[in-house]
């Protein structure tokens, strides 16, 4: 099976600019939205989508550690978003191969379902921390992210894009 | 010679060893965490780490509000500073006789010896948003450990408690709203003075009064008042109003359920209390010193005695 349209050919992906990425994830996290249950979790799909393209580069450390900084900006348990992070970033990792290979709306739906995961994991924690079912508004953030998906993804691979202007000399 | 693969095969361990590594680690966090409250220290390193980012991320809001309030047209202006001016004068009179009752109090209360009470003191602050976690009631306000804010202080509005400040950030703290379902405060019912702990029940926006004898004297109307037991939340503040009552014959206990009077979800500005204001003497210290008057009660006597005989 091979992806319907032809794809491009990237640029190697520079560290700084995942760095940057997780910074401005995080940064869009603490912006205090309202309301506030509804809001995607930028930082999850932002780790989906490197563990999907980088999982050589980006993997289960790195969602651990955004995942303790999650905790304490927003001031819940320590360890409930690392432990979700973490697993979302194995899903992914493990995903990853086959994911590639469907457009950007089936990539869109394998997202929804690894959110999906991941929240359930942070319900399970709090559950067994001992709080009620806050109701089913929750999955509607998982799924506002899956939609933000093709957006994410446009801007992202952006930098990794060839430039556009037409090289004479090169064959290619 | 050893054969060892070249290393741009090396890539670490396994993924499922990671991820049974990370999962374990966290699951120990959670744990000392929840249980134990040890990783403190961790968490304040990582809330200084994270707070640029968390400072960057109000600018926005707050830069609307002030843009928003920069805008607010003048006959609003006047519609509130009308209705503030016919307010102030409807509340006079009653501060006035407030403060002749509260002089009246306090010189019977001098008058027979107990301790005078002082006044607590209070910081206002501004709720700056709620916090993203679904699971809690929680809001943080712009007032933290370096303006002297406390863990444990009780928080007010204008009407009534709002809620308990549970962790002091250096320049924000996070303040845990009645109707989280952790939180508790202990009440008084004004029109008979029965005693009970206000708990909160989570989503509905309630707070419920746990074991409550089905015969309690309780009813739908009944104002519930800080009760003051707890040494923490001073005495007489209101807490909530009784909304309903159940009382069902397969269970021992009343099923209440009462409105916060505060405006525990709406208003922007509340007063964090001291929290040591009024904290009781402990028991051991009480009792110490209850043992040292006896036992200086013991000796007068004797040397009482001792001077009958001379």
């Amino acid at each position: 099976m091979a992806p319907e349209r032809p794809q491009r050919i990237l640029l190697p992906v520079r560290v700084g600019w995942i760095v940057a990425s997780f910074a401005a994830a995080l940064l869009l996290n603490f912006v205090p939205w309202q309301p506030a249950g509804l809001t995607p979790d930028f930082v999850a799909l932002t780790l989906a989508f490197w563990c999907v393209r980088q999982p050589r580069l980006v993997g289960l450390g790195a969602g651990w550690l955004l995942g303790l900084l999650t905790d304490a900006g927003s001031g819940v348990l320590l360890g409930q978003h690392a432990l979700a992070y973490s697993l979302l970033a194995f899903a992914a990792i493990t995903l990853s191969r086959r994911m590639l290979w469907f457009s950007v709306w089936g990539q869109a739906l394998h997202v929804a379902a690894l959110l999906l995961f991941a929240q359930g994991v942070a319900l399970l924690v709090r559950l067994a921390a001992g709080v009620d079912f806050p109701g089913w508004t929750l999955i509607v953030a998982p799924l506002l992210g899956a939609a933000l998906w093709p957006v994410l993804s446009f801007m992202l691979l952006a930098p990794q894009r060839r430039p556009i202007e037409v090289d004479e000399t090169r064959p290619i | 010679m050893e054969h060892t693969p070249p290393p741009f095969f090396k890539r670490g361990p396994a993924p499922l060893v990671r991820l049974a590594f990370f999962a374990s680690l966290s699951l120990a966090l959670l744990v000392l965490d929840a249980r134990f409250r040890y990783v403190e220290g961790l968490r304040q390193a990582l809330v200084l780490a994270a707070q640029p980012l968390q400072e960057l991320a109000a600018l926005p809001g707050a830069l609307a509000g002030r843009i928003a309030g920069y805008f607010s047209s003048q006959s609003q202006l006047r519609d509130d500073n009308a209705a503030l001016r016919r307010q102030l004068v409807e509340s006079s009179q009653s501060v006035q006789r407030l403060e002749a009752a509260l002089a009246e109090t306090e010189q019977l209360r001098r008058l027979a010896g107990v301790a005078e009470r002082r006044g607590a003191k209070g910081m206002a602050a501004e709720i700056l948003y709620n916090t993203r976690d679904p699971y809690a009631r929680k809001v943080i306000i712009n007032r933290g450990a370096q303006h002297g804010v406390r863990p444990g202080a009780p928080v007010i509005d204008e009407i009534g408690v709002v809620g308990q400040v549970t962790r002091a950030h250096p320049g924000a703290s996070e303040v845990t709203l009645l109707i989280d379902k952790d939180q508790a405060i202990p009440i008084q019912v004004v029109r008979n003075g029965l005693r009970a702990v206000a708990f909160g029940s989570g989503a509905s926006g309630m707070l419920e009064l746990r074991f409550m004898a089905a015969n309690a004297e309780i009813e739908a109307g009944d104002r519930l008042v800080s009760s003051g037991l707890d040494g923490l939340y001073p005495p007489g503040l209101a807490v909530a109003t009784v909304t309903r009552v159940e009382r069902d014959a397969t269970s021992s206990f009343a099923r209440i359920l009462c409105q916060p009077a505060a405006g525990v979800e709406r208003g922007r500005f509340v007063l964090v209390l001291n929290a040591e204001a009024r904290a009781a003497p402990y028991p051991e210290e009480a009792a110490a010193e209850r043992e040292r008057d006896t036992r200086a009660g013991k000796v007068r006597r004797v040397r009482k005695k001792a001077a009958d005989g001379a």
